[in-house]
């Protein structure tokens, strides 16, 4: 691709804050809308936007594929091994009840994992699907 | 008063978005239409006081569907078929618009009738309001101290539910992977034409 200068600043001004904001969505979400799924897209919509201005193979570089699906499983992962833990703990299947000292804290830590996990996913599955369709276009 | 008019303005503007849709041919267009789609859409959300759901609506159907389906068309033909090429292939007789018509018609008609036994919008009597509603409302700040609701629901009280949710996307991803995310042999024979496309 031809490089553009207005879109290579444009984007470079961009793509922390819409991380930036990713991440507020992420772990904000107990308070305002928002949660793992959305924190999720929008993060990966930054890469997107990242792999569309400087190309495939630099976005590649940032996040290698192998990566990507060793965190698509590790969001999962957490997310059934908080189900686990709480078990393991003496209580029902993600019951996040035991995992604090008081119900409150506990639940606040499950729910705060449990939407970690989420966001890991959904944002690594949203990249390796981008990056298995535009993979397809080269060459 | 102000939302009614917002209603009616998003509403139209949907449905000349929808419109716009159906008549169109090139495709690029389409697909800038149905982010715009996608967009009114959450604002209707954003309307209906239901931030949660819009947010999700501009992400993943403004945002990742648009560049994914943009994607897509990047590696086929930019444009649809026009109905002169369509009705060349086959016999115009077999083309019969009044009962798809017809059966849109009278499906709608039934739609609207049922709408008009529907509780109004809001209303706390509501079949949907009175089953566990009222328990998430009254206790899910005392028993999680999570002031958002929706994440209250959606990551406790229903976390089993959402587990499911999460290893679909996931399995999704592998389902991708295993169609046509493999490493394609690094031009053994350097096709640049419509043979390269099948190897995997």
């Amino acid at each position: 691709m031809k490089p553009n200068l207005i879109l290579h600043v444009v984007s470079k001004f961009l793509i922390p804050l819409i991380i930036l904001f990713a991440l507020y969505v992420q772990f904000h979400g107990d308070f305002g809308p928002g949660g793992g799924f959305q924190a999720g897209v929008i993060f990966s919509a930054a890469l997107i936007l990242y792999a569309l201005v400087f190309g495939l193979d630099a976005a590649e570089k940032i996040i290698p594929s192998h990566l990507l699906r060793i965190l698509a499983s590790l969001g999962l992962l957490i997310y059934a091994g908080v189900g686990v833990v709480a078990l393991l703990l003496g209580a029902n299947y993600l019951d996040y009840t035991v995992l604090g000292s008081n119900q409150i804290a506990g639940q606040h830590l499950g729910i705060l994992l449990v939407e970690l996990g989420v966001g890991i996913t959904v944002a690594a599955v949203m990249l390796i699907i981008y990056f298995a369709f535009a993979g397809r276009g080269r060459e | 008063m102000i939302d009614i008019l917002i209603n009616i303005t998003l509403l139209a503007f949907l449905a000349i978005t929808s419109v716009a849709i159906v008549r169109l041919t090139n495709l690029f267009a389409t697909i800038m239409l149905f982010g715009i789609f996608s967009l009114l859409s959450a604002g209707l959300f954003v309307v209906m006081d239901a931030p949660d759901v819009a947010f999700t609506e501009a992400a993943v159907g403004a945002g990742i569907s648009t560049v994914l389906m943009l994607a897509t068309l990047a590696l086929t033909k930019g444009q649809k078929k026009s109905h002169e090429e369509d009705y060349e292939e086959k016999p115009s007789r077999a083309h019969r618009p009044w009962l798809p018509l017809a059966v849109v018609g009278i499906t709608g008609a039934a739609l609207v009738y049922g709408t008009w036994d529907i509780p109004g919008f809001g209303d706390p009597d509501a079949p949907a309001q009175t089953h566990v509603a009222r328990y998430y409302i009254e206790n899910a700040m005392p028993e999680t101290g999570v002031p958002n609701i929706v994440t209250a629901v959606l990551a406790s009280y229903r976390g089993f539910d959402t587990l499911g949710e999460v290893a679909v996307v996931f399995t999704a991803g592998v389902a991708v992977l295993l169609l046509i995310g493999g490493k394609r042999p690094k031009s053994s024979t350097s096709l640049k034409g419509d043979g390269g496309q099948d190897e995997t």
